[in-house]
């Protein structure tokens, strides 16, 4: 009851055990059933308030964590960066402090700076999730993705996975491969060699220069977006030469000797990472990720909001109820 | 207790059997198909986990296991059989409530408990049950079943003292 499970706070997958990933996917799967019922909503985090702080443009993920706190019957507040007092000129912690003098529980935020989750979370009290930090990590993108991956090979060990674009950039790209390698998949990136990290291979991944390559090799593919708001200091010559030499298209899945899974983070630039055809095709499982994403985050706050040592102090003598 | 279902509902035509995780699940399972055997129709079941529903998520272990929530498709009008094996506080059951309610709205709502062992903290009493057992708030009752533990049991494991059966 002391430990908790998660710790205080989700900030990216990398410190995680293998243990604590499976662990959250677990959690997850009931939580898929609160979304399919005619009232989506159990009472589990009733009186808990949540602010979605996001400090960058987000559609899918502020909306997937919001719908995954109300299903939990959470009070949540949206804070955009942009029409507050950020612009203003104050500090995150400043902000963050004003926000907890407010009494809240929980932040989720996201933000253009590396290891922004971290220097909140270890300022604050209430638990911090982070919905995606500069390029270092997204880690309930991670998840999902390894949910969605789950599902559709009932398992993740020994699965081969690429992830193909922009891994430079890719906070997406970075939470993948710490979860996969951690639950036992073999990852290789595939995109430009200038959006490849230098000594990506230290991570243990391999690299795949042609895209054709990448698709004789893996079982799924995570397509990322190339971040066109990232592209202004001339690392790809043209977004036409990118669909050219990278893009996912029908003809080159066709060369392929199994069908492969093919997962996208979103938003998608259709016809350049990836086809229409391939988006839309059987082998998509895009939808089902976003499907999952609620799931996953609804996992991660309860995980995250259980256990609470001081909660747990003020309940003690009302022991006995636990095993009824 | 299979028989006092079928007196409580008043015939099978609007049962339906619900159970309680864990162990609810496979005495309701066992009472469904008693009662199949008796009458010749068929019983809907239903599988209830109340941990989303706990009025406690702070204190929560730290690996809680969420179970799995199956509901016949439509409760409207039915009368709804509750089964779990130990009655004690009965705050699970008001939160097995709370759960029932948000998937619709039956013409009545009942509770069979294999053991009633006191203790309550809410106006909560079961409407048939197995046996009555007296026990301390230091006491543990174990339920173990064929299904899940390989036998069939009750044992009161008393709190001081050590363990009397």
């Amino acid at each position: 009851m002391t430990e908790r499970f998660l710790g205080k706070d989700l900030l990216c997958l990398e410190p995680l055990t293998a243990d604590q990933i499976r662990f959250i996917l677990d959690t997850a799967e009931p939580f898929k059933e609160v979304s399919e019922r005619t009232i989506k909503k159990v009472p589990t985090l009733r009186g808990k308030t949540i602010v979605n702080l996001f400090f960058e443009a987000s559609t899918r993920t502020r909306i997937s964590f919001e719908f995954a706190e109300k299903r939990l019957s959470a009070d949540t507040v949206n804070v955009a960066a942009s029409g507050s007092s950020v612009e203003k000129g104050e500090t995150l912690v400043d902000t963050a402090r004003n926000l907890e003098a407010m009494r809240i529980d929980m932040v989720v935020m996201r933000h253009p700076s590396s290891g922004a989750a971290q220097f909140l979370a270890d300022r604050i009290r209430s638990n911090v999730v982070n919905a995606g930090d500069g390029t270092h990590e997204h880690p309930t993108q991670g998840l999902l993705d390894l949910l969605t991956l789950r599902d559709k090979f009932g398992r993740i060990e020994g699965l081969k996975v690429c992830i193909c674009g922009d891994i430079l950039h890719s906070r997406v790209a970075r939470s993948n491969i710490w979860g996969l390698l951690k639950l036992g998949a073999q990852v290789a990136v595939c995109g430009p060699v200038s959006l490849l990290p230098l000594g990506i291979e230290d991570l243990g991944v391999t690299v795949f220069r042609r895209i054709e390559d990448a698709i004789q090799w893996a079982d799924a593919l995570n397509v990322l977006r190339i971040q066109l708001e990232r592209m202004h200091a001339g690392f790809l010559p043209s977004l036409r030469e990118y669909n050219r030499v990278f893009g996912v298209t029908v003809e080159r899945l066709e060369k392929a000797p199994r069908d492969l899974v093919i997962l996208h983070p979103g938003p998608m630039n259709r016809g350049v990472e990836i086809d229409s055809r391939v988006a839309d095709g059987p082998h998509s499982v895009i939808l089902g990720q976003v499907t999952n994403g609620v799931a996953v985050r609804m996992a991660v706050l309860y995980l995250l909001a259980g256990g609470r040592p001081e909660m747990a102090e003020a309940a003690k003598g009302r022991s006995g109820e636990a095993s009824e | 207790m299979a028989k006092e279902i079928v007196e409580f509902a008043e015939g099978t035509d609007r049962l339906v059997l619900v159970g309680i995780h864990r162990r609810g699940p496979e005495l309701s399972g066992r009472l469904a198909r008693m009662i199949e055997a008796e009458e010749g129709v068929s019983i809907p079941r239903g599988t209830l986990d109340i941990t989303l529903y706990r009025d406690d998520v702070g204190t929560i272990g730290p690996r809680p296991v969420v179970g799995a929530t199956h509901l016949p498709e439509n409760i409207d009008g039915k009368c709804v059989v509750i089964v779990d094996d130990v009655l004690h506080t009965g705050r699970t059951i008001r939160a097995a409530l709370d759960e029932v309610a948000d998937f619709g709205r039956p013409a009545r709502i009942g509770l069979a408990a294999l053991i009633d062992r006191g203790g309550r903290e809410l106006p909560i009493q079961a409407d048939i049950v197995g046996k009555a057992v007296r026990s301390g708030a230091g006491d543990r009752v174990d339920v173990f079943l064929q299904e899940v533990d390989g036998r069939d049991a009750v044992e009161l494991v008393r709190g001081e003292g050590g363990g009397g059966r």
